[in-house]
């Protein structure tokens, strides 16, 4: 089934704080297997001139993902069939423990390719204050059936 | 945030010392949990056959995740990550049995004027390439 085209140039408000915590970020580290220090320790974080421990470079899905834009049932994506077709982050600096960030999500792009649906979703995750963090370009596949 | 690399030191063309990492379904499982993703054909092996996969296939995000580990341990600052997207070219099988191995090769493409380098990386499982147009924009020191 198609995806409802009327979502174009459509903009989620933002999504509710999300408060970035040392034991989240250790955990993210854990579950992708990437031992490094400056996800863990604030002493290695602080030595390497960071204020905290830093989260990966693809923490930032886990604030993004899910945000307001593919939720509403009126866009009609089927979840069963969609994969993950690009990514891409823009950082200004690296997500820390105790940023407390909201993401702000637009759909740029919904179109057909061969039998799948192609759809952009772009989201910057600011923090509380109002500050830049990243930019998130997530581009999704529903397959055909 | 200072990379471990110099940018006087590096050179175009140059490649990164290529990684192996092994997945199976339990980094899944744990993924799943870390990331929010809980789509289960990442973890299901009856429903991921069932919607026309050939079995369990990885979080894309996890594929990604450890392009991101291979670039930030030859950096040695994951601060120094400026830029870095991928392209999903195919799914990342990971079979009960064995799971499956992710190959990383990574390439200076560009040098910058601001002591930046674009690093073109390439992932392959069971020979095929999982991640295309997958670039890194790392700040050397």
């Amino acid at each position: 089934m198609a995806i409802n085209r009327d979502f174009i140039g459509r903009t989620f408000p933002p999504s509710e704080p999300y408060e970035v915590s040392r034991v989240k970020i250790r955990e993210f580290a854990d579950a992708i297997g990437d031992p490094n220090p400056v996800y863990r320790d604030p002493e290695a974080a602080r030595a390497a001139g960071h204020p905290d421990v830093i989260a990966p470079p693809t923490f930032p899905i886990v604030v993004s993902l899910g945000g307001g834009a593919l939720a509403d049932p009126e866009l009609g994506i089927n979840f069963a069939m969609v994969v993950h077709g690009e990514q891409r982050f823009e950082y200004v600096r690296p997500v820390r423990a105790g940023d407390v960030v909201t993401c702000t999500s637009a759909i740029t792009e919904i179109k057909a390719i061969g039998n799948n649906e192609k759809v952009d979703i772009v989201t910057d995750v600011k923090t509380s204050e109002g500050e830049l963090v990243c930019k998130s370009y997530n581009t999704i596949v529903e397959r055909g059936a | 945030m200072t990379a471990k690399v110099k940018f006087d030191e590096v050179n175009v063309g140059d490649e990164l010392p290529a990684q192996t990492y092994h997945v199976d379904r339990a980094n899944l499982v744990m993924y799943a949990g870390a990331s929010g993703d809980f789509n289960p054909i990442h973890w299901r092996e009856s429903f991921a056959k069932s919607v026309g996969l050939p079995d369990v296939i990885a979080h894309g995000m996890y594929t990604m995740a450890q392009g991101g580990r291979y670039v930030t341990d030859w950096a040695g600052d994951p601060g120094a990550v400026l830029d870095y997207g991928v392209r999903f070219s195919a799914p990342v099988v990971v079979p009960d049995a064995g799971g499956a191995d992710l190959e990383l090769t990574g390439k200076i493409e560009e040098k910058r004027d601001d002591n930046t380098v674009v690093i073109a990386l390439t992932a392959r499982a069971e020979g095929q390439k999982v991640l295309t147009r997958a670039k890194a924009v790392v700040k050397l020191a």
